[in-house]
């Protein structure tokens, strides 16, 4: 594999590291706010490692336990959305027909027809924010991804030679799904699940961002940007070690995709 | 289509339904009478049935006819009305087509920055894989990818409009104002579109009929431009229209940064912020139909592009 994906896969653990153990590495109480002189968005020192925000609040503190949240809720997601996708994708592309024209002319489509965030935002301004709810409609949205891939990678594979030469063989179509069919479409899907992680991870900041997420005082790293947005120009410790976070998680979720493509697929490792 | 677009409509109908308690008592706060909610659900017609039948435990399925609130949302928007504001008692179409054009602006701007910058960027990195443009297309597209609109856009403001002072930080107040928020919104897209143009043109030259164009002579220039471009831009115009989506929804958060005074803004604080219910529908109608019709489009332009994927 790719020295990047390495990287990849050491960022994305040291994070999980710090999702894991938040309660040993934070170093304050993500909630406990100082409001006394001087307290109120201190730089970075050896006692608030990040700083401090508007509150006084530990600035490293809250974005270990942002870990905690962003990782949870991208896991859930991708976990959930990969399997109902991959499934539904693949009955849609093997069997074809009025089953293809239903699930990808009409339901998936459907499920297009709202944009993810959009959606999400529609749920939550008509349910109201929670931690359940934002992972159960990012799946709704999330899973048609997998199953656009997958269908098209069975469409694909299912006319080359070798599946009707296992046909021809007398091969159920189980056996042709899960031993011709599967390996092949099983790299496009791995990047499309290290995206949907980078993609949730995304998804669960911006709406914490727009206050539709997971609510304070929860450290939320988009609750965090939000909070630190309009005195970024004079405090920029306090938008930028969250920011921070998201763009690292985000870059080593897509650091492991792209090294895994390459290394499962011998075309690409070939050239 | 019109079958999605009936689905999108219904569904939107219902999201009145999941309220926790209900509307009226959402948008008139806890210490609303019963008489001011009663006459708040009598005003906006949500008195009514929310479907042609209903279902009461004793007495089993009631049928309800015509007289119905997903057949009033219906009759209104096949008149194109939108129903009236919770709370200014304006028409909702009247509120949404006069943040609309701003919307359509930003986000046609940002795919226009997105393609132009994706375009040249992925095939030259595709044709030079391993080069010093690979390596910085690669760098860029991760950047671009991984910085969230909410980070590049509090980054861009502080640099080009308060320490450089080109653009107004906030608002639109003069034609240039747009760069800002176009680059922020599209930022992310031509990231994603740099990645998938350069891998798309990988794979394509490791196909056989590259060989054979080769082997025939076919200079390298032709091979990439006429054989390899056109067979590998068909996965791109998918993702193309799939992304307007993602644009018209993102628009939300780069209209929050800039407050430019588009659609999305009108959601989150006309319309989910002071919680009308109304307004909200009608904008998740109009951003959804609208992404829609674009669908419809990107599939059109496919089926042109590549003869050989039978749609059927």
């Amino acid at each position: 594999m790719s020295r990047l994906a390495y990287i990849g896969i050491a960022i994305a653990a040291i994070f999980i590291l710090a999702a894991v153990f938040a309660p040993w590495i934070a170093t304050y109480d993500v909630a406990l706010q100082n409001l006394g002189p001087g307290m109120r968005y201190a730089s970075p020192s050896a006692e608030h490692w990040f700083g401090t925000d508007g509150l006084g609040r530990d600035v490293f503190s809250r974005v270990v336990f942002g870990a905690r949240i962003s990782l949870e809720v991208g896991i859930s997601v991708v976990v959930v959305s990969a399997l109902f996708g991959t499934i539904i994708g693949a009955i849609a592309g093997f069997y074809g027909g009025f089953v293809d024209k239903f699930l990808s002319g009409y339901v998936f489509n459907v499920f297009l027809a709202f944009p993810g965030l959009l959606l999400a935002i529609a749920l939550v301004a008509f349910l109201g924010a929670g931690r359940g709810k934002l992972i159960a409609a990012l799946c709704v949205i999330g899973w048609v991804g997998y199953a656009r891939v997958m269908r098209g990678q069975v469409l694909k594979v299912r006319e080359y030679d070798y599946v009707l030469a296992a046909r021809a063989l007398g091969a159920g179509n189980l056996r042709i799904l899960f031993t011709h069919i599967l390996p092949n479409a099983i790299q496009p899907l791995i990047v499309q699940a290290s995206l949907g992680m980078a993609g949730a991870v995304l998804s669960e900041a911006s709406l914490s961002f727009l206050g539709l997420g997971i609510p304070p005082p929860a450290p939320s790293w988009g609750t965090m940007i939000e909070e630190a947005r309009q005195f970024f120009a004079t405090y920029p410790h306090v938008l930028f070690f969250p920011g921070g976070a998201i763009a690292l998680t985000v870059l080593a979720f897509n650091f492991i995709g792209d090294g895994l493509r390459e290394y499962l697929d011998p075309k690409q490792r070939a050239r | 289509m019109l079958l999605v677009i009936w689905t999108v409509v219904s569904l939107v109908t219902f999201l009145l339904d999941i309220v926790p308690g209900g509307p009226a008592a959402a948008v008139l706060g806890e210490s609303a009478t019963q008489e001011q909610i009663e006459d708040f659900n009598k005003r906006y017609g949500l008195d009514r049935p929310a479907f042609f039948f209903s279902y009461d435990g004793d007495k089993g399925l009631i049928w309800n006819g015509i007289d119905n609130r997903y057949a009033d949302y219906w009759i209104g928007v096949l008149h194109g009305d939108l129903g009236k504001s919770f709370k200014t008692d304006r028409p909702v179409r009247d509120m949404i087509f006069e943040r609309y054009p701003a919307t359509i602006e930003l986000a046609v701007a940002a795919m226009l920055v997105a393609i132009g910058i994706a375009l040249p960027l992925g095939v030259l990195s595709g044709a030079r894989k391993n080069s010093v443009i690979d390596n910085f297309a690669s760098v860029f597209a991760l950047l671009g990818i991984s910085l969230p609109t909410f980070v590049i856009g509090p980054f861009l403001v502080y640099f080009f409009a308060v320490r450089l002072g080109w653009f107004s930080p906030t608002g639109s107040y003069y034609p240039e104002d747009i760069v800002l928020p176009a680059v922020t919104l599209g930022a992310a897209l031509s990231a994603i579109l740099t990645r998938m143009i350069r891998s798309s043109v990988i794979e394509e030259l490791g196909e056989d009929y590259v060989r054979t164009a080769r082997a025939k002579g076919v200079s390298e220039r032709k091979v990439l431009f006429k054989h390899v471009l056109k067979n590998g831009l068909i996965p791109v115009v998918t993702i193309l229209g799939l992304q307007l989506g993602v644009l018209l929804a993102g628009a939300i958060i780069t209209e929050r940064i800039f407050n430019w005074q588009g659609l999305g803004l009108l959601l989150l604080e006309d319309g989910i912020n002071k919680r009308d219910y109304r307004l909200v529908q009608g904008c998740v109608l109009v951003i959804s139909v609208t992404y829609i019709v674009a669908n419809a489009l990107t599939d059109l332009v496919y089926r042109k592009l590549d003869p050989r994927i039978r749609l059927s």
